[in-house]
């Protein structure tokens, strides 16, 4: 193992004489006042390596000793991961003892001493390729699977399977045989690089299927597929924390694991303390038994922001391979983004536009290609869906950030300041935001199938309902209420209904915050009814008058029970309302015209 | 005499530029304070053969052969009970006549409190002042600034929110004050009777602009000293980030550093955080409540010291002139409590959010029915 000796210290860039060679993005450990401080090599000239530090720098001197472990970062993979807090550097924060996190306190990520009960899924004589289902165990409820390692190369041979019974994640699960005939045992445990992707599929789909998220206006509007990727920017206090934690909490993915990033600490304690106590629609279990939250906070070492975000892709990724629909949320990628610059600066890097670092393009282009939907060697399919936050300069996308993610990012939910000033929460402006998976042929004819004949013209005509909306509002304003023909009146009403019906929602109360997609299916048919349906008016207020009744009839509904007794009750009075406006056959004519 | 029998001295200061001088040393850290002719200095870079300070008073006047004295430490606060009712500099060091601090030696900017470890923060922070307590309610363990015009009297809405506020202590941290704010902030406490309750860390625009840097570490030191140790309810008043941000971009520039927008330094979201994630609420009760200024240039909150405080904080008050009463308030519409949520209703009055709501919708209508009556004299 190659040592050396520290040479320089400015803040957390430590510069480091090595005696032997060193990797690059290998980790090493910093000795002062009897710890081991770990570091990243993030450059390495000749023998000077340098590093950065994810802990203060304070204790170090000048010849403080270096241990390079020629280990990249790595994340510890087993049962255990879920309902977990770890620190950006996988260490379990519930485990650690004092108030303040010690510099330099690592704990495990997995306990040793807990019995799992183990299942094969493989016999003697099968021939297993790295990341094939060997067993599984039970993990909260997650059927997880133990795999062969994921560094093996080759075909491996199947020497003997562990008989059912309980187990700790130390022990022998399974001996496999290489082509070589060595032997190997394998565990429920094994590590893994953050920085590089878990490719042990057999290969990548294009994303097809909803992964629902509960929210009318990510699922009916703008949908995300399984296995997709989508990212929400917007000026601070515009409501992105409180998004993803609607979409962590309603989401029908399997697994969700949160990155918190960089921002505040009173945020994650409200997770910590909120999401113990709630329910998972989806499976009726304890909603904190699928997640697991990655927490470097904004007063937390911001070289572990990098990590944070990377070692939360890679649980991500592990969890795929088991074959489960897994959501990974990342809140806020511009803090990583600024942790870059932070570093690149340091190391006087000639910088790109805002002094971010020139290669942050590709850095998050990389990022966000580790989601996607595979096909597992086994057959079966896995998915990571990633949506990530953003938190643009100045409330303007024109930034690096914000363009660079564009680029990748396959959905755009973009929060609107004039939406949230007015208090129109989730603040999504629904015709700026796009999916591109509405576009996909493959997406197209799933919906077709899964939901209904057409689903995605419907979409789209409602959104062009809005946009309509929106143009008619602009011409009252300018020309005033009665200057314009009533049919601008009832075109922004219109609007106004699929944005109070569909596109605003609650995520506070209990029945709101969650819309499963056969109750979005309805509603979106209800609203799309009044939206191609022909009113008649005798002047502007009128329109007004009417069209508050309506969107106060869906709110209630929105607010009842799917189905329930209030729900039909609202829903009659709603049709009775429809049906005392009803157009002339001649006033029709006269419309179309 | 700052200097002690065995701290190591050095003679020979190789560079010189505006706010920093290079010297030959060993077994310096980073970040460790000293003193180049007496005036304190901080080690911002340290090499194998050379180390750079920082000067914070400037270089002014220092000569190659300068006495340059290592501590052997970060800058560190004494804690101890002691500190109540005292005014001190950016090193902690008395300014009000009084005796030097006794008590542990604690570093300023210490590390974080493990977050599985922090109560939810859920308990009313009354501050008496209509504009805050109905439609911003504050919690404690919150933070959250003051958006303000320099014109505005920021100073004075902070110390009637101190005034008010139940806490067990306050804390000012005043950076680049006026000295005519001091004063004020001076007699304000000494006519309330209260200076027993609270601890002044004061920069003002008369001492040297980096100094500034160290006001908000030594505030929340000796704030965390109160409320961890001694479990009480600890109040921060930091006034005026703007000019602490404006410190920071100094340094920057004179270290040569490429700047982000609005020529701040890339940090400025890191360094700004790690002040106001001291706000906290213990578990064990006691807990520390940052509320701040941030004066606007020109109302631009788009401008990256207000961005970024926005991003970090917990809400924002905006202080606003209302014409029709003449007197400054706090504007209901742009100003947001994120926490209030955590209290209304539940800590306060069953009612509240009704109130609040209906109260907000009031003055909405009041001020459009103003806007219309103006542009129907406009008519006219
Ligand atoms: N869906 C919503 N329903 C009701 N209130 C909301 C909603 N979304 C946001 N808010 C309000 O806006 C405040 C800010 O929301 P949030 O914390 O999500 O903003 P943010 O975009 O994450 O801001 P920052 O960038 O500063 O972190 C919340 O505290 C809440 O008061
Ligand atoms: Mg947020």
């Amino acid at each position: 193992m190659t040592k050396g000796k520290v040479a320089g210290v400015v803040s957390n860039l430590i510069t480091i004489e090595a005696e032997g060679p060193v990797t690059q993005n290998e980790i090493c450990l910093i000795l002062s006042e009897g710890k081991r401080l770990k570091a990243e090599v993030i450059k390495v000239k000749e023998n000077i390596a340098s590093a950065q530090l994810f802990e203060s720098s304070r204790t170090i001197k000048i010849g403080s000793e270096v241990e390079f472990t020629g280990r990249m970062l790595e994340v510890e993979l087993g049962p255990g991961i879920l309902s977990k807090r770890y620190d950006g550097l996988q260490s379990d924060l519930s485990k650690m003892g004092g108030m303040i996190i010690d510099m330099g306190e690592v704990t495990a990520p997995v306990v040793e001493d807990k019995l799992y009960t183990f299942k094969p899924l493989a016999k003697a004589g099968d021939r297993v390729k790295a990341g094939d289902w060997l067993g599984s165990v039970q993990e909260n409820w997650v059927d997880h699977k133990i795999m062969a390692p994921f560094n093996l190369e080759g075909e491996y041979k199947v020497v003997s399977v562990a008989e059912p019974g309980q187990y700790k994640i130390t022990d022998v699960m399974a001996t496999l045989l290489s082509e070589d005939k060595e032997k190997l045992p394998v565990t429920m445990r094994q590590r893994w690089p953050v920085k590089l992707a878990i490719n042990r599929f057999d290969n990548k789909l294009r994303p097809y299927n909803i992964l629902q998220t509960g929210l009318r206006v990510i699922d009916t509007f703008n949908p995300i597929a399984e296995g997709g990727t989508g990212y929400i920017p917007g000026p601070f206090g515009t409501g992105k924390t409180v998004l993803q934690q609607a979409i962590a909490k309603n989401s029908q993915a399997d697994i969700v694991i949160i990155a918190a990033c960089g921002e505040r600490a009173n945020e994650v304690v409200e997770i910590f303390t909120e999401f113990p106590q709630l329910t998972d629609a989806t499976t009726g279990r304890k909603l904190d038994e699928k997640i697991t939250i990655i927490c470097n906070t904004s007063n937390m070492p911001v070289a572990a922001r990098e990590a944070s975000v990377y070692v939360g892709m890679t649980l991500a990724e592990y969890y795929r391979n088991m074959g489960l629909k897994v959501l990974m949320l990342a809140d806020s990628t511009s803090r990583w983004a600024q942790a870059l610059r932070e570093m690149s600066n340091r190391m006087e890097e000639l910088p790109g536009p805002d002094a971010f670092p020139v290669e942050l393009p590709a850095t998050i282009a990389n990022f966000y290609s580790r989601a996607g939907l595979v096909v597992l060697n086994n057959g079966q399919t896995g998915s990571v869906t990633f949506i990530g936050t953003v938190s643009p300069a100045g409330g303007n996308f024109k930034e690096p950030v914000t363009e660079s993610t564009s680029k990748v990012a396959r959905c755009f939910y973009a929060l609107s300041q004039k939406r949230a000033d007015a208090k129109r929460y989730p603040a999504i402006d629904s015709l700026a935001s796009y999916s591109k998976y509405l576009d996909y042929p493959e997406f197209i004819t799933d919906a077709d199938a899964n939901i209904q004949s057409g689903w995605t013209q419907l979409v789209k005509r409602a959104k062009d309902l809005v946009r309509t909306g929106i143009e008619a509002k602009d011409q009252i304003n300018i020309l005033g209420d009665d200057a314009v023909p009533i049919a601008y009146h009832i075109g922004f009403w219109k609007s106004e209904v699929i944005d109070f019906a569909l596109i605003q929602q609650d995520s506070f109360d209990d029945v709101d915050m969650n819309t499963p997609l056969e109750r979005q299916k309805y509603m979106l048919n209800k609203v799309m009814e009044i939206g191609d349906k022909n009113f008649t008016f005798s002047d502007f207020e009128e329109v007004g008058t009417y069209f508050k009744k309506l969107i106060n009839l869906l709110k209630q509904m929105n607010y009842s029970a799917f189905k329930s007794p209030g729900f039909e009750k609202y829903e009659n009075e709603l049709d009775q309302v429809l049906l005392s406006n009803q157009v002339t056959m001649q006033e029709e004519n006269s419309q179309v015209v | 005499m700052k200097t002690k029998a065995f701290q190591r001295i050095y003679t020979k200061i190789s560079k010189i530029t505006k706010a920093t001088c290079e010297i030959k040393a060993s077994g310096v850290r980073y970040g460790e304070l000293a003193w180049v002719n007496d005036r304190p200095a901080q080690a911002i870079s340290v090499t194998n053969d050379s180390v750079t300070l920082q000067v914070f008073a400037g270089t002014e006047g220092i000569a190659s052969k300068s006495e340059v004295v290592f501590s052997g430490m970060p800058p560190t606060l004494n804690v101890s009970d002691l500190l109540a009712g005292r005014f001190l500099d950016g090193y902690g060091d008395p300014i009000d006549g009084g005796p030097k601090l006794v008590g542990e030696k604690r570093l300023i900017n210490g590390p974080a409190v493990n977050p599985v470890k922090r109560a939810k923060p859920s308990t009313l922070l009354a501050t008496g002042i209509a504009g805050i307590d109905l439609n911003n309610t504050l919690v404690t363990g919150q933070k959250i600034p003051f958006f303000a015009d320099p014109d505005q009297p920021y100073n004075q809405v902070l110390a009637e929110v101190a005034m008010r506020a139940e806490a067990d202590k306050i804390i000012l941290g005043g950076m680049g004050l006026s000295n005519d704010d001091y004063l004020f902030f001076k007699n304000t406490f000494a006519n309330a009777g209260v200076l027993d309750k609270i601890v002044s860390f004061i920069n003002t625009s008369e001492d040297p602009p980096l100094e500034r840097l160290l006001i908000p570490d030594m505030a929340c030191t000796a704030a965390e000293y109160f409320a961890n140790d001694q479990q009480q309810n600890v109040l921060v008043l930091l006034t005026d980030m703007t000019l602490y941000a404006d410190a920071l971009a100094i340094v920057a520039n004179k270290m040569d550093q490429i700047p982000s927008k609005d020529s701040m330094p890339g940090s400025l979201y890191s360094d700004l955080a790690s002040i106001y994630e001291k706000s906290i609420q213990f578990v064990h009760g006691g807990s520390i409540t940052i509320i701040a200024v941030t004066t606007l240039n020109e109302g631009d909150i788009t401008h990256a010291i207000p961005d970024n405080t926005g991003y970090i904080t917990e809400g924002q008050l905006f202080l606003k002139h209302d014409t029709d009463i003449g007197k400054v308030i706090v504007d209901p519409f742009r100003s947001l409590s994120r926490l209030k949520q955590n209290v209304i209703g539940k800590k306060t009055r069953e009612d509240h959010p009704q109130v609040m709501n209906a109260l907000i919708r009031l003055y909405a209508d009041s001020v459009e029915a103003n806007t219309n009556r103006e542009n129907w004299f406009d008519l006219n």
